[in-house]
């Protein structure tokens, strides 16, 4: 067998999003993107670019109107509804600026939805969410309800869910959208560190600060890539000549 | 670690977990999760009442009708025009036991007499009574029971004996006949010798005191005309009976004579009864529909504020089918809940009210087991179209903030 290349844990070729409308609307107008397992990179723009629309290209949640998006090597193209959620219930984690946790659900059960429809038994998915709440340091809150806990708690929690089932890749939409910047601060420590440990992360935000603080930055405007830190300094290592280098911040 | 190979297992929900997911929104909601349940606990409450209560009023009637029997027939004076003079050939009696498949016969004189329970009480104060003097085969041909005492017998149906009808006891103030207790009739005084059991349809003779045929004779002079002639035969030959009754009677006048069938009265209020049950069927079957409604109606909500929570699961890997059967299952647990909860209500409303009426209590097993699959039938009909529209409900679109 010839040897191949590592799958990338994620990559969109050609990705165009139109939504209908007079005029429709080009939320994504031919986006190109690989991130390798391992990565931790922040997607950054303004208001309506398109950075959520991509996120959900990215996470199957929606299809894009032109090219194909591979998960863990895996084209989504070809994919029924069903075999996306299959997608996701295994090799995709979702961390949203909102949290979305279930109010009647403690955090131990609010975190072991994250293995619910890959259909893992109750006992396993307890043991297993409260490691993954211990890990992000709330192994003291497993029984409390979400409205017994903070911002910055409750994103965590949120983390918890995205990561117990072990996804190929973490997408997280402006998950310290909604925090002061002292938890701010503390979500973003704990994704570097789950970053450490091996996990692929995605981060949107429209925070160029937070983007900063990430090893890659893709700024993204009008539903395109403007400029990517990685690319453009392989780029200028290997193809200095390169067309459309402009708008360096 | 995550298999890397192309396949990626199918999203699976637990059958256990179908459960779990179904319910937590109605452990989270647990006054609206009872307020919505009320419609069907009504609906099915009300049904399974109103065949519980008809049933067990069916049970004391047909009680009544076997122990009345359907082979009686009546013989009384009237019926026909001219009115007359309200009494029986004095034979009647005696032609009627002529004819051939008759069984038992008996009769009863109403006497022109008052029954007081003393001498200086007035006579009008203790109107309404009646005293009759029986054929000593009356209690037989009746099925009558007797409550204290004894009834008549060839030896004391000659004595100044007398013979209480539930009622008239009552009436009386007599509640033993052990104190060798008397009444005063017609200027005489005559002893209690026995209290009789209501008669499951002789009303008349339950408010009646009874003499003896002598006796009567004797002291009040009375002409043995019968008032009401009590009769049993066969049922094969009942019709046959029953047709040439009054002409065997009074051959001159049998328009002057009446013949019924006390049973006849008991099946017609059996018949009403069983009319009156459908409506309330159709009132209880009102109210489940309406229930359903609301189910339907609370459902419809519950997938519009809790859209955010159908992405986020749609987000962890739910298909559309695991979301429709979160949805179908709250609303089966809902209906589930209601319809348990009336078909004890309604069997409890039934122990109830039949125990005040003496009743049997009898809860049809039909209406029970009917009531609760009707509730659960009605929950998965109220749960289809909301869970349907939860399922299609895009994954981005359920998850854009409210
Ligand atoms: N469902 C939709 N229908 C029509 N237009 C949409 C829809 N979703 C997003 N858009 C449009 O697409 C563009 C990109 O939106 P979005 O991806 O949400 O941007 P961002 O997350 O960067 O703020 C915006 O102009 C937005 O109005
Ligand atoms: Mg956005």
């Amino acid at each position: 067998m010839s040897a191949t290349p590592p799958a990338a844990a994620l990559e969109l070729r050609g990705i165009v999003k139109k939504y209908p409308g007079t005029p429709p609307v080009h939320a994504l107008a031919g986006v190109d993107l690989r991130i390798e397992d391992g990565e931790l990179a922040a997607i950054v723009g303004p208001s309506g670019s398109g950075k959520s629309t991509m996120l959900h290209v990215m996470g199957t949640l929606d299809r894009p109107t032109e090219g194909t998006v591979l998960v863990d090597g895996r084209d989504l193209s070809r994919m029924g509804d069903r075999r996306l959620s299959a997608v996701r219930s295994q090799l995709i984690g979702f961390v949203f600026q909102q949290f979305f946790l279930i109010d009647g659900m403690s955090a131990l059960d609010n975190v072991g939805n994250g293995l619910l429809y890959s259909g893992t038994k109750p006992r396993q998915r307890r043991q297993r969410a409260a490691q993954a709440l211990i890990r992000v340091g709330l192994g003291e809150r497993l029984s409390h309800f979400p409205n017994q806990l903070s911002g910055g708690e409750r994103q965590r929690v949120a983390i918890a869910r995205a990561v117990v089932h072990r996804p190929a890749i973490v997408l997280a939409d402006e998950p310290t959208g909604n925090l002061d910047s002292r938890s701010s601060e503390s979500i973003m420590e704990l994704i570097h560190e789950l970053n450490a440990e091996g996990t692929t992360i995605v981060v949107i935000t429209h925070d160029h600060d937070v983007a900063a603080g990430l090893p890659r930055q893709i700024s993204v405007r009008d539903g395109r890539i403007e400029h990517d830190s990685l690319s453009h300094l392989s780029r200028r290592a290997s193809l200095p000549e390169i067309s459309h280098s402009g708008a360096v911040k | 670690m995550r298999p890397t190979d192309g396949r990626v297992q199918k999203s699976r929900l637990r059958i256990g977990d179908v459960l779990g997911v179904g319910s937590t929104g109605l452990r989270t909601r647990k006054m609206r999760t009872a307020l919505s349940a009320l419609g069907v606990t009504i609906g099915i409450a009300a049904m399974v009442g109103v065949l519980g209560l008809s049933e067990s009023s069916r049970a004391d009637l047909s009680n009544k009708i076997e122990a009345l029997g359907t082979n009686l027939l009546t013989v009384s004076p009237g019926g026909g025009f001219g009115g007359g003079d309200g009494v029986l050939p004095e034979d009647a009696v005696a032609k009627i036991r002529r004819i051939g498949p008759v069984d038992e016969v008996a009769d009863v004189v109403e006497l022109d007499v008052s029954v007081l329970r003393n001498d200086y009480v007035n006579e009008n104060r203790t109107g309404g009574l009646t005293v009759v003097a029986a054929d000593l085969g009356l209690l037989g041909t009746l099925n009558g029971e007797v409550d204290e005492g004894v009834w008549l017998n060839s030896a004391s149906a000659s004595y100044t004996n007398v013979v209480l009808g539930s009622e008239s006891a009552n009436r009386l103030g007599i509640e033993s006949v052990d104190a060798g207790m008397q009444v005063f009739i017609g200027g005489e005084w005559f002893t209690v010798v026995g209290i009789l059991d209501p008669f499951p349809l002789a009303a008349d003779l339950d408010r009646s005191v009874l003499i003896g045929m002598d006796v009567a004779t004797a002291l009040f002079d009375s002409e043995l005309n019968p008032s009401i002639v009590y009769l049993r035969t066969p049922s094969e030959s009942l019709d046959a009976v029953r047709g040439v009754l009054a002409a065997t009677v009074d051959p001159a006048e049998p328009d002057e004579v009446s013949v019924s069938r006390p049973s006849d009265v008991l099946e017609a209020e059996e018949a009403a009864d069983s009319a009156f049950t459908s409506l309330f069927l159709g009132l209880g079957a009102v109210a489940l529909l309406v229930g359903g409604i609301g189910i339907a109606n609370v459902m419809v909500i519950a997938v519009i504020e809790r859209r955010n929570e159908i992405g986020l699961r749609r987000a962890l890997g739910a298909t559309r089918a695991h979301i429709r059967r979160q949805f179908l299952t709250e609303a089966l647990l809902l209906s589930t809940l209601g319809g348990l909860a009336g078909v004890g209500l309604g069997a409890t409303v039934t122990a109830v009210y039949a125990s005040t009426q003496e009743w049997e209590v009898v809860i049809p097993p039909e209406a029970a087991v009917g009531g609760f699959v009707a509730a659960v039938a009605i929950g998965a009909i109220a749960g289809l179209y909301p869970a349907m529209r939860a399922a299609r409900l895009a994954p981005t679109e359920a998850l854009r903030a409210a």
